[in-house]
Parts: C-alpha cells; sequence; structure tokens
C-alpha cells in the first residue's frame, strides 16, 4: 500500500449516506479507505500517512455535471478537453458529461473513443461523452446507439437543438429505454423559437430583441413527456428554464413517467433583464426568463421535480462574444463559478441545506446517467471536493482555466471558495496558497 | 442634460426636460432652414460619418443634409451587411472610425443594439439612425416635433399608433418620448404584432383601428412590411388594408382637426388610403421638412458633450475661460 | 457636473456709469446715429443676445422720439456662429435668431452691451451676412473695454474704460438685470 492520505479536520457531507459531521476522510491507493474511526487499522497506523488539514472547510463527493460542452473535436480555439477538465477541477468538478456537438458530432465510435482517450491523457477529471441522436445531429437518422453506449457513451442527445422529429424521439426512447441510458433533450420547439434571441417579454419588447417564448421549451417537454409514457423510456430535460415546464415535469413524474431534470445556475440568479445594455455575456440558449420562471425553477429544484444542478458550460472566444447581442453566439461558460452560484441561489437564502445542494450536484446526477462515484462508500474512487462555503472570493474571468471568458457573473463575490479538487486520490486542483481558515 | 451626453441611443433614456430642450433647440434650425442661406458654421471642422449597414435614402440623405448645413464634413458608407459577419465588421468598423479621427457617428443597422456596441467602443458620439427593431429616436423627436408644432403642446394630447407595433422602431421612440412628454398613446394593429406586454408602456391597447381613432388628436401610422417578417404574422396585404387600413372613412372618428403622420416610405392603398396620404390632415411632407431640423438640434447638441469647460461669459477674461474643462471638441483655430 | 465658476468668481468693485449716465448715453448714441446716417431711413437695429436686445429697442425708440419714425429691431444669436462649442453644454437652448424685416439694403445698426474681443462681433457679422446683404454695417456698444483681438471697432461708443484682463465689465439693463448700470469687477482665484 502506497502512502495512505488523510483530509483532516473538515466537515464531512455524504448526502448519499445521510453523513454530515467533522471527521477524517481517509484515502488508500486511489479509494476511499473510510472516514474517521471506520477506516481500515492498517490504513491508520500506516507509517507514512500524508495529512491534508482542512479545519472549517466542506469535504463532499467530487461534484458531477452532467452538461458541459468541451468542444474538442473540430472547436478547439473555444476550449479542449484539457483546458475544459482544468476549468473542471478549478470549480471543484470531479466528473463531467460533455455533449455531442462538436464538429464533427459525436455520432460514430471512433469520436466517442477519442474523447475518452483524450480525456484519459489529459486527466484533470472523469469524462464521459454523450453520443448523438441523430447522424451530423441533423435530426434525420439515428445513430448506431447500442455501439456508441458500448464504446463509453453514457447518453444521448442531439443538445445544441432539439430532436424536432417526434418518430424519431419516440424511436430513440426505446432503444435506449433497453439500454438504460436516457435521451437528453434540449427542448425547444424550433418554429416557436423562430430566430429570437432573448426571453420574450417585457424586456425584449423595450429593446426591440426577437423573443423566444417560454412555450418554446415547455410544448416540447409535454411532448416528450408523452413519448416517454409512451415507450417507457427515460427522457432527461437539459436545462429547464421555464415555470410552465417544471409543471409539466413535476404531473410527468407523478404519473410514473420516467422524466428527470436539470437546471443550470444562470436560471436561478439572472432574468431577461440582465440584457439590458445589450450585453452579449447575457446571451444564452434557453435564454435568462422572468422573475416568475426564476422562483418556480427554485421551488423546482428544492422538491425534487429539478433532479440536479448542470452548468451547461458553454465556451466561446472572445471575438466571437465581443460583438452585438444578435451576432453573438448563445452560450456562457458555468464550470469554475456554478458552486459558489449554487451555494448563492439555493443555500444562503435557506432555499436547501449544505447537503441537499451537494445531493443535487453529487448522487443525483450519477443516478440519472449510471455513473460511478457521487459518494464516499468505503471502495469507491477517491473523487473528493474540499471548499469553504463561507469563504467569499471575486469572479474574474481573466483568471479562468477555461479558455471561455464569456461569463455574466465577472466581478461578483460569491461564497463557496474550492481549495481542494481530487480524482482517484489524485491532486487535480488546490490553490497555490491555500488560504489560513483551511490550514 | 442633453449638452453632456456623448451619445443618443434612444428616447427611453432621455427625460421629459431632454426632449424639451432638443425639440427648443430644433425649433431654432427650422428657422435656419427658412433663411437664404440655410447653413450655420456651428460643427465647422467636425466630421460626422453616416454608416449604413441597411439600406435607407431618406433618413440618410436627412442626416447627410443636417451635418452639411451645420458645416460639419461628412463621409459615408454603406454596405447591404450581408457579406462578412456582422459582428466582426461592426467591430472593425469601430476600429476604423477611430483611426481616422472622426467625431460623430450616425448609425443604422438591421440588429437592435448596435449602436450600443459601438457607443461602449467609441470615444465618438454615435446617434441612433434606426437599429433592428429597437428605437429610431430622431425619427420619434421629428413626429414629435411636428405635433408641438402644430399643436404647441403633447400633454393631453391622445395619439394614435397604428400598424406592426412589434417590428417598429418608429413607434418605440414614439411611444417613449410622448408618453415621457405626457401624451395619452393608444396603439392598434394585429394581435401578431403586438409585442409581449407591451401595456407596460403606459399605452392603451385597442381592439380595432376604430377604436383607437376615438377622439385622436393625431394618427400616426406605421409601415407594414409583411415580406420582412416571419411568414406566419400575417395572412396578406389584401386583409391587412382591410381590417387595419387607415382609410377617410376611418379618420372621421378622430377629431375634426385631427394630424395624420407616416414615416415613409407609405404603402398607398395598404396602410394609407391615397386620399389619407395626400388629403388636408396629412403632415407627411412636413415631417420630411422638420427632420433635418431635428437632425442638426441633434448634432448640434452632441457636439458640445465633449466641449464642457466653463460657460463663455462674454467679458470674461480669456485666459480664465481657459482654465477650466477639457479641451474642446473643435479643433482650434 | 459643469459648474458657472465665473460668475461665483467675479467680485463687484465700483459702479462706473450708474442708471442716469446710462440712459444719457443711449440718448447720445441715438442722436449720433441719425446724425452719421442722415435721418432714420433704411435703419435696422439688431441686438446681440441677451442684453444687446433691450439696449436696440431703446435706441429704436429714442430715434422715434427724435426723428418719428422708429426703426425695426431684430435679435440675433450668434450661438451657432461661435467659434467654440464649449457653451452648449451649459446653454443647450439656442434662443434664436429674429430679423423680421429684411436687411438686403438696409443700413444695419448692431447693438452689444460690452466689446471687448471683438470675436462676438466678428460672429454677429458672420451671420448678418448670411441673413442677407446690407447696405452697411455699422456698430454701437455701451462700453468699449479695449483687448481686441481681431481687427473690429465701433462706430458708436457710449464710453471708454480701459480695463485690466483681470477685470470684468458688467452692463445691467433694466428688462433683463431689473436695474440699469455698468459696474465693473474682479476676478478672484
Amino acid at each position: 500500500m502506497a502512502s495512505p492520505l488523510c483530509i483532516r479536520g473538515g466537515r464531512v457531507l455524504d448526502p448519499a449516506r445521510g453523513i454530515d459531521r467533522v471527521q477524517d476522510l481517509w484515502i488508500a491507493d486511489g479509494r476511499i479507505a473510510g472516514l474517521g474511526e471506520d477506516a481500515p487499522a492498517d490504513v491508520r497506523s500506516h507509517p507514512q500517512v500524508e495529512v491534508i488539514p482542512v479545519q472549517g472547510a466542506v469535504i463532499c463527493p467530487g461534484l458531477v455535471d452532467i452538461h458541459v460542452h468541451l468542444r474538442e473535436p473540430g472547436q478547439e480555439e473555444r476550449e479542449t478537453i484539457e483546458t475544459g477538465t482544468r476549468a473542471a477541477a478549478r470549480g471543484g468538478f470531479t466528473t463531467v458529461a460533455c455533449m455531442p456537438n462538436t464538429a464533427p458530432p459525436l455520432d460514430d465510435r471512433p469520436r466517442i473513443e477519442y474523447v475518452v482517450r483524450r480525456a484519459r491523457e489529459s486527466g484533470h477529471a472523469r469524462v464521459f461523452p454523450i453520443a448523438a441522436v441523430t447522424r451530423g445531429q441533423m435530426g434525420e437518422t439515428l445513430t448506431e446507439i447500442e455501439d456508441l453506449i458500448e464504446a463509453g457513451a453514457v447518453a444521448v442527445s442531439d443538445d445544441g437543438k432539439p430532436v424536432r422529429n417526434a418518430e424519431i424521439m419516440r424511436r430513440a426512447l426505446e432503444l435506449t429505454g433497453r439500454l438504460g441510458v436516457p435521451v437528453i433533450q434540449h427542448a425547444e420547439d424550433p418554429d416557436l423559437k423562430g430566430d429570437g434571441v432573448m426571453h420574450e417579454g417585457w424586456t425584449s419588447t423595450r429593446l426591440g430583441m426577437r423573443g423566444i417564448p417560454d412555450v418554446a421549451e415547455s410544448v416540447m417537454v409535454a411532448r416528450d413527456a408523452l413519448l416517454a409514457e409512451l415507450t417507457n423510456g427515460h427522457v432527461h430535460v437539459a436545462h429547464v428554464s421555464a415555470a410552465r415546464s417544471t409543471e409539466i415535469i413535476r404531473r410527468a413524474k407523478a404519473r410514473g413517467i420516467r422524466m428527470t431534470a436539470e437546471t443550470a445556475p444562470h436560471y436561478l440568479l439572472l432574468t431577461d433583464e440582465a440584457v439590458q445594455g445589450y450585453d452579449p455575456r447575457a446571451k444564452m440558449n434557453p435564454p435568462l426568463r422572468s422573475a416568475r420562471d426564476r422562483d418556480a425553477l427554485i421551488e423546482a429544484v428544492v422538491d425534487g421535480t429539478i433532479d440536479c444542478l448542470a452548468t451547461d458550460h458553454a465556451p466561446h472566444t472572445e471575438i466571437e462574444k465581443d460583438s452585438d447581442f444578435d451576432s453573438a453566439p448563445f452560450g456562457i461558460v458555468g464550470l469554475e463559478t456554478a458552486l459558489g452560484l449554487y451555494v448563492k441561489a439555493l443555500v444562503e437564502p435557506k432555499h436547501l441545506s449544505l447537503s441537499e445542494l451537494i445531493l443535487r450536484l453529487t448522487v443525483n446526477p450519477c443516478k440519472i446517467l449510471g455513473l460511478p462515484g457521487g459518494t464516499f462508500e468505503p471502495g469507491s474512487p477517491a473523487d473528493v471536493t474540499v471548499f469553504d462555503p463561507s469563504r467569499r472570493w471575486t469572479v474574474r474571468a481573466s483568471e479562468f482555466a477555461s479558455m471561455g471568458r464569456n461569463t455574466p457573473f465577472e466581478g461578483w463575490e460569491l461564497p463557496g471558495q474550492v481549495l481542494l479538487t481530487m480524482v482517484g486520490g489524485r491532486v487535480t486542483y488546490r490553490p497555490d496558497a491555500v488560504p489560513a481558515s483551511a490550514r | 442634460m442633453i449638452g453632456t451626453r456623448k451619445d443618443l441611443l434612444g428616447l427611453e433614456d432621455l427625460s421629459a426636460e431632454e426632449l424639451v430642450s432638443i425639440l427648443d433647440t430644433a425649433r431654432t434650425f427650422r428657422e435656419v432652414l427658412d433663411r437664404p442661406i440655410p447653413k450655420v458654421p456651428s460643427l465647422r471642422g467636425l466630421t460626422a460619418a453616416n454608416l449604413f449597414f441597411e439600406a435607407s435614402t431618406r433618413t440618410r440623405l436627412s442626416f447627410e443634409l443636417a451635418e452639411k448645413r451645420l458645416s460639419a464634413d461628412t463621409v459615408n458608407f454603406q454596405t447591404s451587411g450581408s457579406s462578412v459577419s456582422k459582428g466582426e465588421s461592426l467591430k472593425d468598423t469601430a476600429r476604423n472610425i477611430e483611426a481616422m479621427g472622426i467625431h460623430l457617428v450616425v448609425i443604422r443597422h438591421q440588429a437592435s443594439g448596435a449602436p450600443h456596441y459601438l457607443a461602449r467602443n467609441l470615444d465618438a458620439g454615435v446617434i441612433n439612425a434606426g437599429d433592428g427593431t429597437h428605437e429610431h429616436p430622431t425619427q420619434g423627436l421629428l413626429d414629435i416635433f411636428t405635433v408641438r408644432e402644430r399643436r404647441g403642446k403633447i400633454a393631453g394630447l391622445r395619439v394614435a399608433i397604428i400598424g406592426d407595433i412589434m417590428h417598429s422602431r418608429v413607434a418605440r421612440s414614439n411611444i417613449w418620448g410622448l408618453t415621457k412628454l405626457g401624451a395619452a398613446v393608444t396603439i392598434a394593429g394585429p394581435p401578431t404584432m403586438m409585442p409581449a406586454e407591451v401595456e407596460r408602456f403606459g399605452v392603451t391597447v385597442a381592439r380595432s383601428v376604430d377604436e383607437a381613432m376615438e377622439g385622436a388628436d393625431v394618427v400616426n401610422i406605421l409601415r407594414i412590411q409583411l415580406e420582412r417578417q416571419r411568414g406566419t404574422l400575417y395572412p396578406s396585404l389584401r386583409e391587412y388594408a382591410r381590417v387595419y387600413g387607415v382609410t377617410s372613412e376611418r379618420l372621421k372618428r378622430a377629431k375634426p382637426d385631427v394630424i395624420v403622420m407616416h414615416p415613409g416610405p407609405m404603402n398607398r392603398g395598404v396602410e394609407i388610403a391615397q386620399d389619407v396620404a395626400d388629403g388636408k390632415h396629412s403632415v407627411i411632407l412636413e415631417q420630411v421638412t422638420n427632420g433635418v431640423a431635428v437632425r442638426m438640434a441633434v448634432l448640434y447638441l452632441l457636439a458640445g458633450h465633449k466641449a464642457q469647460g466653463e460657460p463663455p461669459v462674454e467679458n470674461v477674461p480669456t485666459e480664465a475661460k481657459q482654465t477650466h474643462g477639457e479641451p474642446s471638441l473643435h479643433p482650434r483655430r | 457636473m459643469p459648474t458657472e465658476k465665473s460668475v461665483e468668481h467675479v467680485r463687484e468693485k465700483a459702479e462706473i456709469v450708474d442708471g442716469e449716465g446710462l440712459r444719457r448715453a443711449i440718448t447720445r448714441i441715438a442722436h449720433e446715429i441719425i446724425e452719421r446716417n442722415d435721418g432714420a431711413r433704411d435703419l435696422v437695429l439688431v441686438g446681440i443676445r441677451t442684453r444687446g436686445v433691450p439696449l436696440a429697442k431703446r435706441l429704436a425708440q429714442k430715434i422715434k422720439e427724435f426723428e418719428g419714425v422708429e426703426p425695426p429691431v431684430g435679435a440675433l444669436d450668434i450661438t451657432l456662429y461661435r467659434d467654440d462649442l464649449q457653451m452648449i453644454a451649459h446653454q443647450p437652448v439656442v434662443k434664436g435668431t429674429d430679423v423680421p424685416t429684411g436687411i438686403n439694403d438696409k443700413i444695419v445698426v448692431l447693438v452689444d452691451d460690452v466689446l471687448y474681443t471683438g470675436r462676438t462681433v466678428r460672429a454677429a457679422l458672420d451671420e448678418l451676412i448670411d441673413l442677407g446683404r446690407p447696405k452697411a454695417i455699422q456698430l454701437a456698444v455701451i462700453i468699449d473695454r479695449g483687448h481686441r483681438e481681431i481687427p473690429i471697432r465701433a462706430d458708436f461708443v457710449g464710453k471708454n474704460v480701459p480695463t485690466s484682463k483681470r477685470e470684468v465689465i458688467m452692463v445691467h439693463v433694466h428688462e433683463v438685470d431689473g436695474l440699469d448700470g455698468v459696474s465693473i469687477g474682479e476676478v478672484l482665484g
């Protein structure tokens, strides 16, 4: 046995097992050895224990983000698997699932294998690719779903675009249902979206911008709920943004339909008013919506209608985003701000306890995609995140590890500074100067 | 105060006091236009660039004339905006403007917010000459100026705006300006062309043209451009003319001395009947003349934005005048 | 925000012409105008805003008393003809020029309160020439304080007052200031 690791003095949160107390976390050979006294004696009495003191901080299973865009292959000017996973580590994430809308899209085995290989080489986070539902994400012909899953994909999605054709959605659900993986839907009716660039409401009216009505999302969520019921497939609704969608998902769940959902931090903290001044950093799809939608989303996160919290990390180059609002692409980065934003949006106003938040950032996303991890169960891989929920820090895009600097949160002061990220017992992120409270 | 502003991006940003100040200044320039030599040397040595990323004849001519009558030098740039990526070309344009030492930029662009992008990135003053479906502040000002010259006031007037409110920058600028100055604005048009939560502008939404006409002092008729919209908003021009066209019959519900306006160019027989366009209530050509005066006022007032030194009180020693404030925008002579 | 420093920083030192003196000066200038032009025929008085306008009106009244004809009076706002733009931020509302009768082939007497650098008069001349082609233009001022920066002289002067450049001349007219008189002040600081 190599020298074990002891993360000492922190408050261990393992929501999957209902654990919330100050104790040591023991790691040996890249796996969780145990908590406190429960760790095996030979580990605890090892002559060469490396101790990492983290007094005052929270120790939790590594955070999991099932919705990121790593842009590789083909869009390496925006992000690479290397930079994207470094951003993940910096944000406290140990596992990400990446969307297939690369160039070309992840619609055949070699491309899935390429992502898996590149991710292993970079090694800053576990990367699970999501394969395309249709060839070229063109919405016409199904991909070889079983082959792609076998190659390492954990779900299918045409994210960036919806699966528009209801027949194709039905067949995809039938095929994936058999395999136990979800179809992740970017729910958006393309006709209702039209050439809209922001939420349809008073702000779009004032700014003279083409609106995207909330029902553009909700009608497709409703359709997919019915298709999931028909096929007994699993639909996971990506980046839920609208109050109406949460009502549909809530009812679908009550009817026993296999429908899960995620949202992203910006939908819980910002509204369409952030577009005021035509700031392209507030342009994303789905768009920031009304205060009513924001409040309904928070409620849906609290009551479990929205199962997990993701980022929809979507890096763009500065050149792309430095333009008038209309011409700018949709999307913002999220990996390096998500934890702080979620603590600010959900824990500080006491919508959720810290433990309930971690549940939605670890166990729940793992369950949706059938991923390993998300808990400190002895023997599981030592994916660990240590952060200080009360320590405040300021968002500076220039310091991001991501190549994307497109965040509307520049200059925000956030709680929850990440002090340590570890994948399989190996440190993937640790700030140079560990703050005093962690020593 | 308008004299301290760098840019004019929309009437939403202006206070009632600033609006009145522009309208008063425009009246002076209206007088200048009637002189034997309709030109003043106020902006001598300044250069204005007219950047039209979207085709326009009358607005560009009106601005160019206004600039020339203020003795500014003018350069024009017109593009269809189809070839290169719009954002990139706008950024490059901004850089070029900076390099050429241009003082005032007049921009028309198909994207809402494009002038805001330039304004953020340029020291030069930026005047919005129509951005996408957002605002067209000088058109709003000239409409309001025309009404004010005719009626002597704006407060208390009933103004009906008829047509495609959603896609109309003219409507937005008119609504902001008129409501700030105390007019009661009623709008009417196809429900598919009413933007979301439009009543929050502080306007009344009428169910029909007839209802909007009732007791109106002013009727402003918007140009309908079905060909530029998504095909689903309205069935046909014929149907539009029948349901929303302003005819002399419909006009009878308005006040007897109602003023009829149209920002041009008109689709005669569609949104406005022939006899209304040329009838006794029409002030459409007056709007065109007033447009030059209003644009002169805006150019003149913005030109002073950098020159906020001492008020040049006659008689005060010249040294004292020059000790404070930034250097004048005006070149030394 | 711009502040009106030049006003706050001037200290009034002494009255150099009282109300009676101002009225006498106007009477004398009126006589001189009539004498120079052989009567009041073809005369148009044009005051430079602000104080030139009431002064022109008073001159017109006097001329009427002596000649029985009242020459038309106009107002000139030279804002648009200035050689600096600094005033826009402070006086955004241009008050406007109002010269009701044509000035073609007329004798225009420009009227202002103080003649100093000459730049105001230069601007006024430019504007007048844009408005028409007068037979002649003459200049009447209440105070000539010297320090010309361009070659301009007045045809009719109420009083010559030698000043230093740190001093200020303030002409008060009843119609604008509520009293008549001329005082001299000093710029502080």
